[in-house]
């Protein structure tokens, strides 16, 4: 929907970037935890067309919010600017914005013609008095506007961390309604801030754990249709869902896609033996990866698709084990006190997240794949099923409350432990699965 | 309560579908049905004084057993509980049953379905010892998806730690 058209001054995005990494005052180190976010200032975007100024706004502030948001940066209030930005061609005055201590500024400009939008953009490393990296235009329909505006922060935030971003993408997850008893579950899709919500599933099914697939163009997820919980798969464009493991008799659930988005790897329940089975998605192909008696179930692929880390109660409680994709010898990796679940490999490959119990609380945390260097980064009465944002530095999963009225939403914390906040939705909702960055 | 009753008559065609009938999550009966102000000292057929009847296997039988935390072995009661539910199927040969495996809110989703699974497949095994054909036992777990007692304490994780046999009336089998 949207093509990036133009870099207007791509000799000096080459040239300041380097210095910036060395020792320029622009650069946020996101592995060290920021204490102190970065100010920046982003005025109004200026708009170029009649009737442009509402949507010039509303694009600042989606961008402002986008990375206020992330705890890495702080907004200077619009009260306190000494400039304006009345025209996106027009010299900056780096002076007034050092005066409020701005250490980035963006600005960017607005033209609407009819349905058609554009928008352009500039970062300013303001004590250096440079723009930092080249300005950019995306051109698109006005009802993808908020995607523009993300497009802007995702650019925006790369150029400061040297970090992909992750705000242009969607999250997949199940909306709530109804008392903790009498629960009704359907399967939304929104922005990662919550807008747009739409619904794929009306409420008649029990609905469980949907999953993006690489390209967020498909989703598993498990639902009671039949009366019993069977994997099912999505198409996002068209919402024609069909069933994807169907053996009678058996469970299936827990579906997860391989980063080639061709296989499948979920758990298969025969009798009281639940073991973890892949499938290739066209050919209906599957394969039993794990034969032990207990429960092995919550697989995740490593994203270069050769290893799968996996939850067993083998030992005699939930624990951590990484096996060969094709199945095999399985090392654990867990071995902390408590009980360790649902884990999650990070997009980076760095890190594994996982749901810890311990002591009557749930935590979310993250270890290296061999286990070391655990970190819990909450603690709730109930925090479960981690999803990593595309650049792996965000994580969101669900929290639920104690007691009779108890309910579930999603939250979102960074990986440091930092920035915990609730992700705004509708009503009640968990089970989030964070897609890729849009195209 | 009558509503139960009601949706097992109705079953007799949709033995499958009335599994998505959620009314059976709000616990026991309460004996109040309609039926029940007959005049007459013979039950009515398909109430809950009718010993041949689901609601009477709901009632007085026993429809469950509860377990432990983190458990899927049966208890002593869990066992006494199951012999009634034998007996009964033995002698009513024409229903069929689904057994529902529930865990209670203190685990993760993909754990508690499985354990759910591992709690309904101990009775079905259990029946199935009992001489129960296996043909005419299904199970399915909800996990924790489908909690009867709300309160976030051990009196009510207590009771959602459940398998409950649910009987439909089968073509022949």
């Amino acid at each position: 929907m949207m093509t990036r058209l133009l870099a207007l001054i791509s000799a000096l995005f080459m040239l300041s970037l380097p210095a910036l990494a060395q020792d320029g005052p622009l650069r946020i180190e996101i592995t060290e935890g920021v204490v102190e976010p970065l100010p920046y200032a982003v005025p109004d975007f200026v708009s170029e067309s009649a009737g442009g100024s509402e949507m010039a706004a509303q694009l600042a502030r989606v961008v402002a919010d986008d990375l206020t948001g992330t705890g890495l940066f702080r907004e200077i209030p619009r009260d306190a600017f000494i400039s304006q930005i009345t025209s996106f061609a027009s010299p900056v005055q780096f002076a007034d914005w050092k005066a409020i201590n701005a250490q980035a500024l963006i600005t960017g400009a607005v033209t609407v013609n009819g349905d058609q939008l554009v928008v352009k953009f500039r970062v300013y490393d303001v004590f250096a008095g440079t723009e930092l990296g080249a300005g950019l235009q995306f051109a698109g329909t006005t009802d993808g506007w908020r995607r523009m505006a993300h497009k802007v922060s995702d650019a925006v935030y790369s150029r400061i961390t040297g970090e992909g971003g992750y705000f242009d993408s969607r999250v997949v997850f199940v909306s709530e309604t109804g008392p903790k008893d009498d629960r009704r579950k359907r399967l939304g899709i929104m922005d990662y801030d919550g807008a747009n919500v739409q619904y794929l599933t009306d409420s008649s099914s029990i609905v469980l754990a949907p999953r993006f697939s690489p390209t967020g163009d498909r989703v598993l997820y498990t639902s009671y249709e039949t009366g019993f919980p069977r994997i099912h798969i999505i198409n996002v464009g068209n919402v024609q869902s069909t069933i994807l493991e169907s053996r009678e008799g058996d469970m299936s659930f827990a579906p997860r896609f391989a980063p080639n988005g061709q296989t499948v790897i979920y758990s298969l329940t025969q009798g009281a033996n639940t073991d973890i089975f892949s499938m290739d998605v066209n050919s209906r192909q599957t394969s039993q990866l794990t034969t032990a008696p207990s429960i092995e179930t919550a697989p995740s692929y490593s994203p270069d698709g050769n290893r799968i880390v996996f939850e067993s109660d083998r030992s005699g409680t939930q624990q951590l084990y990484i096996m060969p994709t094709g199945g095999g010898e399985a090392q654990r990796i867990s071995f902390g006190p408590g009980r360790y679940g649902t884990p999650v490999w990070s997009p980076r490959g760095d890190l594994i997240a996982f749901t810890k119990q311990n002591a009557g609380r749930f935590h979310i945390g993250v270890m290296r794949t061999d286990g070391s260097e655990e970190r819990l980064l909450t603690a709730s009465f109930l925090d479960e099923g981690p999803t990593w944002a595309p650049n792996g530095r965000v994580i969101m999963f669900t929290r639920e409350t104690q007691g009779e009225s108890g309910e579930a939403s999603l939250y979102s914390v960074d990986i440091s432990g930092r920035n915990l906040k609730k992700v705004r939705t509708p009503g009640g909702a968990s089970d989030p699965s964070w897609g890729p960055l849009q195209p | 309560m009558s509503r139960i009753s009601t949706a097992l008559m109705l079953s007799a065609a949709l033995a499958v579908s009335a599994c998505a009938n959620a009314d059976r999550f709000n616990g026991m009966g309460d004996g109040s049905n309609a039926n029940n102000r007959s005049l007459s000292n013979a039950p009515v057929p398909g109430s809950a004084q009718d010993p041949r009847s689901p609601a009477y296997f709901q009632q007085t039988v026993g429809d469950r057993v509860l377990f432990l935390i983190d458990q899927s072995t049966l208890t002593p009661e869990g066992r006494a509980t199951l012999d009634g539910q034998a007996q009964w199927l033995q002698t009513n040969s024409d229903y069929l049953a689904v057994i529902e495996g529930h865990a209670d809110e203190q685990g993760t989703r993909e754990y508690n379905l499985a354990l759910g699974a591992r709690r309904a497949s101990a009775v079905q095994q259990y029946l199935i010892s009992k001489g129960i054909s296996p043909s005419r036992l299904k199970f399915v777990s909800y996990g924790k998806e489908r909690p009867i007692a709300i309160c976030s304490e051990e009196a009510c994780y207590a009771k959602n730690r459940r398998a409950v046999t649910i009987i439909s009336a089968g073509l022949t089998s």
